[in-house]
């Protein structure tokens, strides 16, 4: 302890950082919420549950009765009798038993596992394909940290309940009544004197548990705290190195250290009382057994067997009421999980599927926008009806600044959300009656910070349209010029590529998704500043690959570089969510208006610097 | 043993807490013996031979006994606790430090997961074994030595024939030990993969939704939600087919202590008493054999993570401080003399030759297509990096010569990537000097041209920032990581392609603010574009780690190199787009 305690006076880092953790906290229980996952048993209510449940009541059977065969039996007729022959019976019939206690436990865990695991998979299913559904909205407001702790977390931590958790309370309920059943048969007076223990014993599981499971709780908290640092300053180390802030980062890690420490001594100093106060409790119980035990087989007419009987089921208490205490503890964590659970799925997705929804399948690609008004939030208005003619095959550049709509009008065509006011409609069909996998499936969208998933280039760029052949995405990645550079890679289209790995440059990483997006043959093509952040040379590629990506589409851009909007056979130039004005670049330029100021103030402030 | 002993250090200063753990536990064990002794006891001698009055006795001596256990159990417990997470603090204030103290060129080849893992549940297996580990061993010998003395003591034959399925069992509990952990680690494993699927899934939810992915990014989560659940049961088959067999291995000793042992107490060899004790001692045996598998892989386990532990502690120190290195303040004179530098042996050279002399005050723009060893140039400067040949000097002193802090914290760093702490965006600015006052930070906040957006927070200065913190946007990170390199008032500023990922007008304004930071203070540039760099002094083109020309803009312009190249391309159709302008 000498470190600890002689520690340098305080540091002053102590407070550098700040990192929020989430907490577990308990639920209060709720029958609403329990009936609703225990609907998902509800499959396998004629097969796996009911082969556990006949299955594990075999089990316990077998656990009561041979204490009872051994001590009233054995004990007190056999041995006593000295009949060889009866304990012969008895040794088999025993043996006979725990054989068929073997055969039921194997077939317990195997139907309980496959029960809970299937449970599981189908709640995380569920979960799972019902985010996929939901609208931008929904992601807009969440981190991804924190859905995927639903899908992930959340519901690993119901896995022990639905696997063990039901049987083992029923398991449990049974054993406990059963013993005390036989003990209030074998001998009432025992019985109720030894039955004191059974209060003591719930409240040590119960409450005292409790206790110690705060304290580890906070632990956790102290440890999650510990770890953000930890990596977020592995992340950050080179901005530490480059500042040479090591001593005083190292400072504070000593305090959450520190801190992480002390909570977890007395965590440790709490729980260690645990087993003390359990082995007390079951030495009461001992002691009223030897001293009341005693004295009734002394003077109160019970046999030496039922004593022994009596002594076996008091070490077989704990158990069962140890399990129930934690039982009671996980049933509280798998409430607070449940409900973050229950809270996504009860989500709605924004942009609903009409039931006879239009199934577009030839579209031609003319977007009309009749009076479009948009907000995200209810007292910011994006969009302020905003009327535009997209006729098909054309290219529009969508110019103005950052806030202007641009992007919106772009969602609105995907129907990523729906407008608030008037109508989208693309070959005359409102998006509101058309069916959302047919009116997506025929546009593409590339947006500026392309996302690789992990995984081979072929397999990246077939993302466009999964059931496409080799060859076809070949042609594709040649006709966009990402060829050359997957190419030159060790291994060509089957090198492994992931989200954050640097193999691939932004550059390299644009030029996939233009092969992705022209795979997938959309008939509208929106591109939302998909050629920011590229050096000059890739630019040049890209520049190229774009013109025969556009051929034959319509096509939406979004773009700051001039060279890309020039070539558009329209220009809308938005502020505020209004169309300023339109036309192509050079109508626009001779107009002398916002377009005209903004692409002449894009020159001076380069020559300014 | 290797590993233990070079670990020594962080536990062996905290080993009264172990000792003394393991002289309670001796008592632990001894004492729980006791319990079918008295059990014997109470029907032998009092039961069976009628004497009622010496109950009082073995009443109170077994509850003094269990007093004792209960204080012995739990000094034992809480001390060899005490003695895990001690040691594991002193390892990880150690740990952390070496952390900060490795180069660049040791974090160029880590993974952030591969260290986090190993400085949490490496950590963790560690202290799981100091704590719990090495204690269970001895508490499964001895409470089995002590069992099995008690066994002997009342029956010699009865002992053995109970105990004959022993050797059954241990061969049980090793082959399932054996088959579980592989088990384990695909349970993890697709468990893992699972997470990635997920994560991938929403942090791409843009991609997947534009591309109308959603039903094919179902069935791929369902593949592998399909073969975790498969992985796991078939894990779960494991435990079917051993634990009920490992049950029944004692339940069979049960049935051969009742077969055999009844017949001896007929036969009056033992009392009935004895034969009831015996009940319970074989479960004193079986139950920690069972056991032992655990803690034997604890044993390897904690091996392991060991081993990876005292990596990261003997990791090299590449970038080491001379021993009379100098403290002095720095003006700023870069000056590079045929400088190489090799990442990686038999590698490619990242930078060939290289010299340049660069005044205090100069800017020195840097340009060259991506890997061609633009931000290698900057590194060597700050010492993150040591040259294979050549020298690097600053103000004439090779930069080996000086302190480490004191040569950084001349040296203002701002990086494509703004990396920002979880803290408040004041903390954020006085990075690099805790001590700022609040003018000061609001100065320098002032001429990044971040003020004006800080002070439109709801916070402030207080804002907290992070991945829970406000969202910012790209520009203003990067205007935040400016304030933070002009807070230390650097002699030397280094803009590492600083700007190019935000949208032009933003890219203006940094650069207005940019322009001003670097007045007196030697500037290196690093840019796509022309026009964050063409006011350079001096511009260097690399190419394949070599300068392929120099100059001003205006000699470069007409070069015919590369430099002219980018210029027309980026410049080509301005002419152009200006038509109709006059």
């Amino acid at each position: 302890m000498a470190k600890v305690k002689n520690k340098p006076a305080k540091s002053r880092h102590l407070k550098r950082f700040y990192y929020t953790v989430d907490q577990a906290v308990d639920k209060p229980f709720n029958w609403k919420q329990m009936w609703r996952l225990l609907e998902y048993i509800k499959p396998y209510s004629k097969t796996y549950l009911p082969g556990a449940i006949i299955a594990m009541l075999i089990s316990t059977a077998v656990r009561l009765v041979v204490p009872i065969i051994i001590g009233k039996v054995a004990l007190d007729v056999a041995i006593y009798n000295k009949d060889t022959t009866l304990l012969t019976y008895l040794v088999l019939g025993i043996g006979f038993l725990y054989l068929l206690n073997y055969i039921s436990n194997i077939l317990r865990i195997k139907w309980v596992n496959i029960l809970g695991q299937n449970v599981i998979y189908d709640i995380r299913q569920h979960l799972f394909s019902h985010v996929q559904r939901l609208s931008h909205r929904f992601f807009d407001s969440r981190s991804a940290g924190s859905i995927l702790v639903r899908i992930m977390n959340d519901i690993t931590s119901l896995q022990e309940l639905f696997t063990n958790g039901i049987i083992n309370l029923l398991m449990d309920v049974v054993t406990l009544t059963g013993i005390i059943v036989i003990l209030l048969v074998l001998s009432p007076k025992l019985a109720l004197a030894i039955m004191v223990v059974l209060p003591i014993m719930f409240y040590i599981s119960t409450k005292l548990r409790r206790n110690i499971r705060r304290s580890w709780q906070n632990v956790r908290i102290q440890q999650s705290r510990l770890n953000s640092h930890l990596n977020e300053g592995i992340q950050g180390i080179r901005i530490t190195q480059s500042f040479s802030q090591e001593q005083e980062n190292a400072e504070y890690f000593n305090g959450v250290n520190e801190d992480n420490f002390e909570s977890w001594r007395i965590a440790s100093k709490k729980s260690a009382l645990f087993r003390p106060f359990v082995e007390m409790s079951n030495a009461i119980g001992t002691i009223i057994l030897i001293t009341y035990g005693a004295y009734l087989i002394l003077y109160g007419g019970i046999e030496i067997g039922t004593f022994v009987v009596f002594a076996f089921f008091l070490g077989m208490f704990w158990e069962p009421i140890s399990r129930l205490g934690q039982m009671y503890n996980q049933l509280l964590m798998a409430m607070s999980a449940s409900e973050r659970i229950f809270e996504f799925l009860d989500e709605q997705p924004n942009v609903k599927d009409k039931e006879d929804g239009f199934e577009f399948t030839d579209m031609k690609g003319e977007i009309e926008f009749d009076r479009v008004q948009f907000s995200y939030e209810e007292d910011r208005i994006a969009l302020h009806e905003i009327s535009l003619d997209i006729k098909q095959g054309q290219t529009i550049a969508l110019v103005g600044h950052t806030g202007s709509g641009k992007s919106t009008i772009a969602n609105l065509i995907s129907r990523f959300y729906d407008p608030t006011k008037g109508t989208v409609s693309i070959d005359g069909h409102n998006l509101r009656d058309v069916k959302l996998d047919s009116l997506r499936q025929q546009i593409s969208v590339v947006l500026q910070d392309t996302f690789i998933f992990s995984g081979t280039i072929m397999e990246n760029i077939r993302f466009g349209r999964p059931n496409a052949t080799d060859d076809e995405v070949l042609k594709a990645a040649k006709v966009v010029g990402a060829d050359e550079f997957i190419s030159r890679l060790a291994n060509g289209y089957n090198t492994e590529v992931e989200e954050r790995g640097n193999i691939l440059s932004a550059g390299e990483r644009q030029l996939l998704s233009f092969a992705r997006a022209l795979l997938a043959d959309p008939r509208i093509l929106i591109l939302d500043e998909a050629t920011a952040s590229i050096d000059t040379e890739t630019e040049v590629k890209i520049q190229t690959a774009l013109g025969k990506l556009l051929k034959g589409r319509t096509a939406i851009i979004i773009a700051h570089r001039l060279s890309t909007i020039r070539e558009a056979d329209e220009i809308f130039v938005l502020q505020h969510g209004k169309v300023l004005e339109h036309g192509n670049h050079q109508q626009l330029m001779s107009q002398h208006g916002e377009y005209f100021d903004l692409v002449k103030s894009q020159f001076q402030m380069l020559d300014a610097m | 043993m290797d590993t233990f002993k070079r670990l020594k250090q962080f536990y062996w200063p905290f080993r009264k807490y172990f000792f003394w753990s393991l002289f309670f536990l001796v008592f632990v064990t001894a004492i729980t013996v006791v319990y079918p002794i008295i059990l014997q006891q109470t029907i032998d001698e009092v039961v069976l031979k009628d004497r009622y009055n010496i109950i009082p006795y073995i009443a109170l001596a077994f509850l003094i006994v269990m007093i004792v256990k209960g204080f012995a159990t739990y000094l034992h417990q809480y001390l060899g606790d005490l003695f895990g997470i001690t040691s594991v603090y002193t390892m990880r204030d150690a740990l952390y430090e070496k952390l900060q103290v490795l180069s660049f060129k040791y974090y160029d080849n880590a993974k952030t997961g591969d260290l986090m893992s190993r400085l949490t549940a490496d950590v963790e297996g560690f202290r799981f074994f100091l704590s719990v580990g090495f204690a269970e061993v001895v508490r499964i010998t001895l409470l089995i030595l002590f069992s099995l003395s008690v066994m002997f003591y009342f029956s010699v034959p009865l002992t053995i024939v109970t105990m004959a399925a022993m050797p059954f069992l241990a061969v049980v509990v090793f082959r399932f030990d054996k088959r579980v952990h592989p088990a384990f680690r695909s349970i993890r494993k697709s468990f893992g993969n699972l997470n990635t699927r997920v994560q991938e899934n929403i942090s791409g939810m843009n991609t997947v939704k534009s591309l109308s992915r959603e039903g094919f990014e179902i069935d791929r989560f369902s593949s592998s939600n399909g073969t975790y659940k498969q992985n796991y049961i078939k894990t779960s088959e494991l435990w079917a087919k051993f634990f009920p067999l490992m049950e029944f291995i004692g339940n069979v000793c049960a049935v051969a202590l009742l077969a055999f042992g009844g017949y001896l107490v007929i036969d009056g060899k033992v009392t009935p008493g004895e034969l009831v004790a015996f009940f319970s001692l074989v479960w004193y045996i079986l139950g920690p054999l069972m056991n032992l598998g655990f803690v034997i892989n604890l044993f390897s386990q904690a091996k392991a993570s060991g081993e990876r532990l005292i990596e990261i502690l003997d990791a090299k120190e590449d970038i080491v401080e001379k021993e009379h290195a100098i403290n002095t303040p720095i003006k700023g004179h870069v000056t590079f003399k045929d400088v190489t530098l090799t990442y990686t042996e038999n590698d490619d050279s990242a930078l060939k030759n290289i010299s340049f002399d660069a005044h205090p005050g100069k800017v020195i723009g840097l340009i060259g297509a991506t890997g061609s060893g633009k931000t290698s140039i900057t590194q060597l400067i700050t010492r993150f990096y040591e040259p294979e040949k050549g020298e690097v000097l600053v103000d004439g002193k090779p930069v080996s010569d000086y302190q480490l802090k004191s040569l950084r914290k001349h040296i203002g760093f701002v990086l494509q990537e703004p990396f920002l702490f979880s803290t408040s965006i004041r903390e954020n600015i006085s990075y690099g000097n805790p001590d700022m006052s609040d003018e000061q930070i609001i100065d320098a906040a002032k001429r990044a041209q971040a003020h004006e957006f800080i002070m439109e927070m709801p916070k402030g200065y207080d804002t907290m920032l992070g991945e829970r913190g406000m969202g910012l946007s790209g520009g203003q990170k990067q205007r935040i990581a400016i304030a933070r390199a002009i807070c230390i008032n650097p002699s030397i500023l280094v803009l590492d392609d600083a700007t190019s990922a935000v949208d032009m007008e933003t890219e203006f304004k940094i650069q207005k603010a940019l322009k001003e930071v670097m007045v007196g203070r030697t500037s290196f540039i690093i840019a796509h574009r022309i026009s964050s760099l063409k006011h350079a002094d001096e511009i260097l083109v690399l190419e394949d780690g070599k300068i392929f020309e120099r100059g001003t803009h205006e000699q470069l312009l007409n070069n015919n190199g590369p430099y002219q190249r980018i210029y027309d391309i980026q410049y080509q159709d301005r002419e152009a787009i200006m038509n109709g302008v006059s």
